[in-house]
């Protein structure tokens, strides 16, 4: 039987990534950010979400990507993997979408301009190239950075 | 099987386990009858309850260990150190084995083999006529615990009978159990069995050889149960008689009256507890206490909603009613949550005692303040560095017998464990009268490791030398017994400590003994905080760690050696500027005046220096999560009323 997964699809600058549906818990418009000293470059602070405090990273910053101004697109998807919870900042949210199993290359030869590492895999939908981040690894913190070669 | 049943069991089993274990150690010291009872009480009722829920090898070392105590009970064995080893060893066994089922939903594989052949062992020693008396004893009770006491009880007040059935097989009796399934079927119509002999189980496995006994409580008479039994066919005879319960009720009555000349304050009072008491699960207390912070986080912000509009006196007075009912509401949860720390110095009996005899010390535990009441969070993870701390007691502190003799003290070490209410923290103190630390060997030590600087060996006051036992690698030094062994693991102690927001320190004086001192916060989830302005941001200092607050002139701050201090009351104190440590852009050094927050860590005082101060509130402790969990300064976050979040200074990492 063909394993179907679902994507929730956001952008960063041109590119289109996405993140398996099972680890998004929600996706929030943008608020007020705590910033919290001392903490990795990419962490932009604690955010109060309904009574639960969780930690936002910039996905940009995560990807050494050039900064963005925020705008009423800007979202903060939610992830959970495992024992953490986290929120992510990205350009925006735009969709839900269904890609079977086999149309995820594991490949780490196209990575658009990211660290390799951080992928789990390019998706093909038609003409779309779907950038399959893998969350355990951008997480995961205290692990060596690794520089994307480009 | 029942989740919520196997809880229940875990939980009374190990308080079974853990009077066991309190038995025994007192029974060695002080033999009585009342304590033997005791033990005789716990091991049968953990008998039972085992049988009940199926963990057979439970039920199978209580029975032997059960056989063990009557024969002490009935005379015929004495006391002796070995017998006390032998039930200790199966308390262990027990112990492990619930454990295992705490994890694992079963026993495990715990040989309990060797244990049994030991009380085997021991009980050889009686002789053949006590024996002889205690299997006649053993036909007679029947083994009924409480719980099946207490039906039978019910019964015959609603007129109903107990009757026990013993049912034998045909010798060439094919498929046994299946047989013995056809009885059960057939008395269930009947009335309500509630106990079989042996185990149902052991029935149902083909445990058992020709016979068995069934115990049910039915309205019907000897001959309409005798006559159902019979129309099952390859019976070779069923004997029905009636379970007098009166000899049962008089027995037991008998027991309580005896303990209870003795001991009857104590044990009216128990019985009165526990029937008042109520077991909840520690999640939903923690989702309670989590509900009452958000009643406390909604009622500051509307607090701050009133300051910024006039408005009439009734909202106010209506305002203030509210504040009253949450923080009484905040308090009464807070005393559901708290267990007396008793539950963790019952532990330390039999480790005290095992560790004495494994060093060959002899040491007295005396135990004061265990009544002490604690956080359930504080509970649960206090005991682990309160055991390396008296182990480095044991190990370390206390000298042998002769070594005390030849120092004119008495034989018998002291260790004690002391826990009391200090404002609104608790302190635990765990002191010896052994040898004490040899703080020379201390700084000796420290300076091979280049812990200090050279230039301020001279300086160092006692406290901050003992200071460096708790420094991580300092415990790795191998002639750490040299100086009476205090380092090993100590940085653990003090780390663990240190994250459920407490502090430790140390006393001692040469051959007069040590005291460790831990403190500890009540509770850990909602504490009095000052509200601090830092530049663009706000945080929270508990306010426990707060010991005054001065505001000086800016001239006042001077430089001692490259750190700024000021002078207060001729006391010189360390200053440290938040807005360079938390990389907040400063500017407060054009201020003519400085807001100086003292803060106080053990016995060391500290100035933090802070933009202005926006007021004391009672905040609701958040963790950061697992994401953030390590970073440095930052002991959690709270919500403020306007629902932003104000982060939490970890005054223990600053300095």
């Amino acid at each position: 039987m063909e394993e179907v997964r679902q994507f929730v699809v956001f952008r960063l600058g041109q590119e289109e990534y996405g993140v398996d549906i099972l680890q998004v818990n929600t996706i929030e418009r943008m608020m007020p950010i705590t910033r919290v000293p001392k903490a990795p470059h990419y962490v932009e602070g604690v955010i109060n979400l309904r009574g639960e405090i969780v930690p936002v990273i910039d996905l940009r910053k995560r990807f050494d990507l050039p900064p963005l101004e925020i705008t009423g697109d800007t979202r903060i998807i939610i992830v959970m993997v495992d024992d953490l919870t986290v929120g992510m900042i990205v350009d925006s949210a735009t969709e839900v979408i269904q890609l079977p199993q086999e149309a995820i290359e594991p490949s780490t030869s196209v990575a658009g301009n990211i660290n390799s590492e951080f992928l789990e895999g390019v998706g093909k939908l038609n003409d779309r190239l779907l950038i399959i981040l893998n969350l355990e690894k951008i997480l995961r913190p205290g692990e060596p950075q690794q520089r994307a070669i480009m | 099987m029942d989740n919520r049943y196997l809880n229940v069991f875990l939980e009374e089993a190990n308080e079974h386990i853990q009077n066991l274990n309190n038995g025994l150690l007192a029974l060695e010291s002080e033999p009585s009858q009342e304590i033997l009872d005791e033990i005789f009480r716990s091991a049968h009722t953990l008998k039972g309850m085992a049988g009940t829920m199926g963990f057979n090898k439970i039920s199978e070392l209580t029975h032997e260990m059960e056989d063990l105590l009557h024969e002490i009970r009935n005379g015929s064995l004495s006391i002796t150190n070995t017998i006390i080893d032998v039930l200790l060893k199966c308390v262990d066994m027990l112990q492990e084995m619930t454990e295992q089922i705490s994890k694992e939903g079963w026993e495990g594989e715990t040989d309990i083999r060797p244990a049994i052949a030991e009380i085997k062992k021991v009980m050889s020693n009686t002789s053949n006529d006590s024996k002889a008396a205690d299997e006649s004893e053993g036909k007679d009770d029947t083994g009924f615990n409480e719980f099946e006491l207490r039906l039978m009880e019910e019964a015959a007040n609603k007129n109903l009978k107990t009757w026990e059935l013993h049912v034998e097989l045909e010798e060439n009796c094919l498929l046994k159990s299946a047989r013995a399934f056809l009885v059960f079927k057939t008395l269930e119509n009947l009335g309500e069995i509630i106990k079989t002999k042996p185990h149902i189980q052991d029935i149902e496995d083909e445990k058992f050889d020709k016979e068995f006994y069934i115990y049910i409580i039915s309205s019907r008479s000897e001959e309409d149960l005798l006559n159902a039994v019979n129309s099952v066919s390859e019976l070779k005879s069923v004997n029905v008689r009636e379970i007098n319960l009166g000899n049962f009720q008089k027995k037991l009555t008998v027991a309580r009256e005896t303990s209870s000349v003795k001991e009857s304050p104590k044990e009216t009072n128990r019985i009165r507890n526990t029937s008042k008491t109520l077991r909840v699960d520690i999640e939903r207390l923690d989702n309670l206490m989590n509900l009452v912070s958000e009643l406390i986080i909604i009622k500051t912000r509307l607090e701050e909603l009133d300051n910024l509009t006039e408005q009439g006196q009734k909202r106010k007075e209506a305002l203030e009613y509210l504040e009253r009912i949450t923080s009484n509401l905040h308090d009464a949860v807070m005393k559901v949550r708290m267990v007396p720390i008793e539950n963790v110095f019952n532990r330390f009996p039999r480790v005290v005692r095992d560790l004495s005899r494994e060093l060959n010390k002899e040491v007295k535990l005396v135990i004061e303040g265990a009544e002490t009441e604690l956080d359930r969070t504080v509970i649960d993870e206090i005991g682990d560095p309160l055991i390396h701390l008296i182990r480095n007691a044991l190990d370390h502190g206390i000298e042998t017998p002769s070594e005390r003799l030849k120092k004119g003290k008495p034989r018998e070490g002291t260790l004690k464990l002391k826990a009391f209410h200090d404002g609104n923290n608790v302190v635990i103190e765990v002191s010896d009268d052994g040898r004490g630390i040899d703080v020379e060997k201390v700084l000796k030590k420290a300076q091979e490791k280049n812990m200090v600087d050279k230039s301020q060996v001279k300086k160092l006051k006692e406290i901050e030398i003992l200071s460096f036992l708790f420094e991580s690698g300092f415990s790795t030094s191998e002639r750490v017994t040299d100086i009476s062994g205090r380092g090993v693991g100590l940085d653990v102690v003090k780390t663990k400590i240190e994250s459920l927001g407490g502090s430790v320190e140390i006393k001692t004086a040469k051959d007069e003994g040590t005291t460790f001192s831990i403190r500890l916060p009540l509770t850990l989830a909602i504490i009095q905080a000052l509200m601090v302005q830092l530049g663009q941001e706000k945080y929270a200092i508990p306010l426990s760690a707060i010991k005054e607050i001065v505001i000086i002139p800016n001239t006042e701050l001077k430089k001692v050696h490259k750190h700024e201090v000021i002078l207060l009351r001729g006391n010189v104190i360390p200053v440290l500027r938040l807005h360079e440590m938390l990389d907040i852009p400063d500017n407060c050094l054009k201020n003519e005046n400085l807001t100086v927050v003292i803060v106080k860590k053990g016995e060391k005082d500290v100035g933090l220096i802070v933009d202005s101060l926006l007021g004391e509130q009672e905040i609701v402790i958040k963790s950061l999560g697992n994401f953030l969990k390590n970073i440095r300064f930052i002991a959690g976050a709270t919500i403020l009323g306007d629902g932003q979040v104000a982060l939490i200074l970890d005054i223990n990492a600053l300095i």
